[in-house]
């Protein structure tokens, strides 16, 4: 009797080892044009947290991003043109959807992100039991250099979210998030906006009733100096966000 | 009534737009959804230019000085219902083919990982994902 409680431990040992460290979870990066940045972030992920399956979502890019990643250990996921980060980016959440993953990593593919921070944010949304977790870059960690009108849009909309969702939003730009359980499933839907994926979502994710957490991570300075806000596109962006804001909150509380 | 020269462009011009809508569902260039606001519109601006003594009770009875107006006035609310309807149209089509792109793209993916794997020894056909689509 008590050699098969014995052996029964010995398995459950076994068992425990052998399980992966980080189970059904994704990492997700969309790149457009990222040939020199890619193997560099890949190389890193796989450094920092070996074992994680890592999706890159090759938003029609013109250069080699799609076999670079391949070669670095990644699967690639090319969209048949350019549709924009949002787009490529909701591909990779309705891919986890499919595929069963209960934690979703996204992050950027251009250097910005450290991957040394996935860790943190994976242990923030199991301490926390969060359903969002935002890597900010203004929590104290590094000294990160933007310019005036870009600390001026994420100062205004963070301030306008934090007052929304009553819970402090720093960073609501970040790329870098952790996301688990049904927040995949919003982030899968209709709901979701797909042409900047911002505050506006946030406060959305708020509605919903998940529960968002920041944590500080360290964000380098983007290397090729590229923005997905620039010229034109800013005032539509501001333009936009707020609508979309407005109509957020104006909305009947949604459901799934 | 209306000054002759104006009403009878306005007749052949709103004659000709109908007659070139509905030639155009014939030929199933245009669907039907599309062409009702153009058809009437049309029919309208029709009736309105052959009997003007119906032009002149509703332009008296919406305050219109000039009877021409009130038809101009009028093709050009029709003009900005069709525009919305239009906006309406493209953002649920923009909408679709984001769906579409974003399905294709994964689809693509895993035939090609299924090509590349399915020769391999030992390899397991992943089950079906399809039913969440």
């Amino acid at each position: 009797m008590s050699q098969t409680i014995h052996e029964a431990q010995e398995i459950a040992t076994a068992m425990a080892a052998s399980l992966p460290q980080y189970p059904d979870t994704i990492i997700l990066i969309p790149a457009f044009n990222e040939e020199n940045n890619i193997g560099f972030v890949l190389d890193a992920i796989h450094r920092e947290v070996p074992g994680i399956p890592v999706v890159v979502i090759d938003d029609g890019s013109g250069d080699k991003t799609a076999t670079t990643a391949k070669a670095h250990g990644a699967s690639v996921i090319t969209m048949p043109y350019n549709s924009g980060y949002g787009v490529a980016l909701q591909t990779g959440f309705i891919y986890a959807l499919q595929h069963d993953y209960r934690l979703v990593i996204q992050m950027d593919g251009d250097r910005q992100h450290d991957p040394k921070y996935i860790k943190t944010l994976i242990q923030t949304i199991r301490k926390e039991e969060a359903d969002v977790v935002i890597g900010s870059r203004f929590l104290g960690v590094g000294n990160y250099q933007s310019s005036f009108p870009r600390r001026l849009g994420i100062n205004i909309f963070g301030r306008l979210a934090s007052w929304i969702t009553g819970q402090k939003v720093s960073d609501p730009t970040s790329g870098f998030q952790a996301i688990r359980g049904n927040a995949i499933k919003f982030m899968a839907s209709d709901f979701y906006p797909p042409d900047y994926p911002d505050a506006d979502l946030i406060i959305m994710l708020h509605r919903f009733g998940f529960k968002i957490r920041e944590v500080p991570v360290l964000m380098h300075p983007n290397p090729d100096n590229k923005s997905m806000h620039r010229g034109h596109k800013t005032i539509y962006y501001v333009f936009k966000m707020f609508l979309s804001i407005f109509a957020t909150i104006l909305r009947k509380k949604p459901e799934l | 009534m209306i000054a002759p020269p104006i009403r009878y462009i306005s007749i052949i011009i709103c004659f000709l737009l109908v007659i070139y809508v509905f030639e155009l569902v014939r030929r199933k260039h245009l669907n039907e959804e599309y062409s009702v606001g153009w058809l009437v519109t049309g029919s309208i601006m029709l009736i309105f230019s052959i009997f003007d003594g119906l032009l002149k009770w509703v332009s008296e009875l919406v305050g219109a000085t000039l009877f021409t107006s009130t038809l101009f006035f009028f093709g050009l609310m029709f003009l900005v219902v069709i525009c919305l309807h239009f906006s309406i149209r493209i953002s649920a089509l923009t909408n679709q083919v984001r769906r579409l792109t974003q399905h294709t793209a994964i689809l693509y993916h895993e035939k090609s990982e299924l090509e590349e794997n399915i020769e391999k020894p030992g390899y397991e056909v992943p089950d079906s994902h399809l039913e969440k689509l």
